[in-house]
């Protein structure tokens, strides 16, 4: 493989007018800014104008934010697969992997921290900790995570650091994996609530952002190079990946299930999961297990036909689709089925207790999390025109070991 | 020279006299401080014991008295609303019996919030009960997922015409303080005498006290704890249900 040579996206593909970045740049930065605007009309008028409730406490935006903040650590594993575990092919991709990983997760932290009832004391969330709070840990494991990552690509874009990425790498691969168990224990270690309480969340998370990372970075590279610069070998290698990762994340999701069928305890919830609950019931078979997961599958692992480039982009629009349903089931479902406080009885108060909880997002908090993709896109685009991120050339002649003309 | 040792000396028994002047009132000060925060003591654990089969499902009193006692606005939106207590009506499915009890915060022994809360806003007296400090409550309502009783409540509008004694403010979370302000003063949450005047099914006092009237009956009658299965330790028993 001969020497890889990363370019600013500005002067990457010739004859590529300049004014293209500028275009696409404003379009997602009128995202950002849209998701901006939306937090500032929950935060003037206060929630009570978003779809959240005191029974819905955590909404559409916790859903985006959880989406981004776990594909963040995921898209990171690009750059680990070459320098933790040797994979050559995907070397020169590492740095754009990095930077990717640290805008995914500014975005997702963003919509996290513009959602809080007092954004404006994001200090004292810096300032004043309870070290028995999972959440608290999850400051310092997203904070270390930009900096561990902004140190990773340090040691890979400056020639004297070379030596010691592979370490560096290593660090960022490990704090990753905690990254992603820390945010799959939010729901782990709730005790209170029966779609929760369970450490099966943590593997889960895991798989989770080996899957949605990975078709993230698919789609986005799939989308800046053109096809004569980005080859089949890597692409199909990317994709066969991302085809392991769906069926592992369809693995724990099923192990999440049958642990939660196991316990009588936990049998009512999974019921209104699996069988009627009607929009959670539909999310789950339809978009979660069938287009997120068997469709992405078939299309992976082809029985007919061979693997196409078109087929990989769509199998990883079906996993962003199906994990955002996933993460909405996860985090509005659970908060959905009433609370059981008195086992055998029928409960009814003025404060909804034993009915199921309805949810209606209302638009602002809608566009504030899709907002999230926005801050994430504009970090990202500023950073690959700043920086020489972007490897020029990704045909088959350039990264495949055994190519012949 | 010995001029100058002269004025260093004049400066120095001036600064000491001053010293000694100032002191005794520098002390007194902190002495006051001191005695304010020796005003709870962890020799105490209060406690409500509420009997269900006294609770009429028609009486709303507790409600009435706590939306008063704390400045609980009625905005007309019953899923943002606070409601620091309610009343849940029961009937066992098998048997059809009927039950009625107020329910609000805990006040646990080991409180799940108190566990989650990132910053450390959520916190617990060393009495028992159990607080948001809303000056360092961010909003971010992960103890409101914690809650296994449901609570707690976000303020999700801009509150007016607060009460001196409970500070409240729009974004942050609140919850039943067993009236904080009330007992600090030796009298009963505003639930409790309410309750007294109508059914009489509340008794609010110290379980660490084996003469109050709260552990003689606790110690007399059988109590549940609601989800005794986490192990909390709750400063609210229920008889009846």
């Amino acid at each position: 493989m001969k020497p890889v040579v990363f370019k600013e996206w500005k002067d990457y593909t010739p004859g590529n007018p300049s004014d293209a970045f500028f275009g696409k740049l404003v379009a997602v930065a009128a995202v950002a800014v849209v998701g901006l605007l939306s937090a500032w009309y929950m935060e003037h008028h206060g929630h009570w104008v978003t779809g959240m409730n005191n029974q819905i406490v955590w909404g559409m935006p916790h859903v985006f934010a959880v989406f981004l903040i776990v594909a963040a650590s995921g898209a990171l594993n690009i750059a680990s697969l070459g320098s933790v575990f040797g994979k050559t092919p995907y070397k020169p991709l590492a740095r754009l992997s990095g930077l990717m990983a640290v805008s995914l997760l500014a975005g997702g932290l963003a919509v996290l921290v513009l959602d809080l009832g007092r954004p404006d004391r994001l200090i004292v969330a810096m300032t004043s900790y309870n070290f028995k709070s999972i959440f608290a840990w999850n400051i310092f494991l997203y904070t270390g995570f930009m900096v561990i990552t902004g140190v990773y690509l340090w040691t890979m874009m400056e020639r004297k650091m070379n030596s010691y990425s592979k370490q560096a790498g290593m660090v960022a691969f490990l704090w990753r994996l905690a990254l992603t168990t820390g945010t799959g224990l939010i729901f782990g270690f709730l005790v209170a609530r029966q779609g929760y309480d369970a450490a099966v969340f943590a593997p889960l998370f895991i798989a989770m952002s080996f899957s949605f990372g990975m078709a993230i970075f698919l789609l986005v590279l799939s989308t800046i190079y053109e096809s004569k610069a980005f080859g089949d070998f890597l692409m199909f290698k990317m994709g066969r990946l991302l085809g392991l990762f769906v069926a592992a994340v369809l693995y724990f999701t099923i192990v999440q299930h049958i642990t939660n069928l196991y316990a009588a305890e936990h049998s009512a919830v999974e019921m209104f999961i699996l069988v009627d609950g009607g929009i959670f019931t539909a999310l789950f078979w339809i978009v979660q297990v069938v287009a997120g997961g068997l469709v992405p599958l078939g299309l992976l692992f082809p029985m007919g036909g061979g693997l196409t480039r078109g087929r990989i982009q769509l199998a990883s629009m079906l996993v962003i689709v199906g994990g955002l349903a996933q993460v909405y089931i996860i985090i509005i479902g659970g908060q959905a089925f009433p609370l059981v406080l008195f086992p055998g009885m029928e409960v009814t108060s003025s404060f909804f207790d034993g009915v199921v909880n309805g949810y209606t997002p209302s638009l602002p908090e809608v566009l504030l999390g899709v907002g999230g993709f926005g801050i994430a896109g504009v970090l990202l685009m500023a950073g690959m025109r700043a920086m020489r991120i972007l490897p020029e050339d990704l045909s088959d002649k350039a990264i495949d070991p055994h190519y012949t003309e | 020279m010995s001029e100058i040792n002269r004025r260093k000396f004049l400066e120095g028994l001036a600064s000491t006299t001053a010293g000694i002047a100032i002191a005794p009132g520098v002390l007194l000060y902190t002495t006051q401080a001191k005695a304010a925060v020796e005003g709870v003591s962890s020799a105490v654990r209060w406690g409500l014991l509420v009997d269900a089969n006294k609770c009429s499902k028609d009486c709303n009193a507790c409600v009435t008295a706590c939306s008063k006692e704390n400045g609980l606005v009625d905005n007309g939106r019953p899923t943002t609303d606070p409601q620091w207590i309610r009343k849940v009506d029961l009937k066992d499915k098998k048997t059809g019996k009927e039950t009625s009890l107020p329910m609000m915060c805990q006040h646990c022994a080991e409180p799940p919030c108190v566990d989650v809360c990132p910053t450390g806003a959520s916190f617990k007296r060393v009495d028992g009960i159990v607080l948001v400090d809303r000056h360092i409550c961010i909003g971010c309502r992960y103890c409101m997922m914690a809650c296994p009783y449901k609570a707690r409540s976000f303020v999700h509008e801009a509150v007016t015409d607060q009460k001196p004694d409970i500070p409240r403010g729009k974004g942050t979370v609140e919850s039943c303080s067993f009236c904080v302000h009330r007992v600090d003063q030796g009298k009963s949450p505003a639930c409790v005498e309410a309750c007294a005047a109508k059914e009489g099914a509340m008794t609010f006092g110290d379980m660490n006290d084996p003469k109050s009237e709260i552990s003689q009956q606790l110690a007399k009658y059988p109590t549940t704890q609601i989800r005794a299965d986490l192990g909390l330790d709750l400063g609210v028993r229920y008889r009846g249900i």
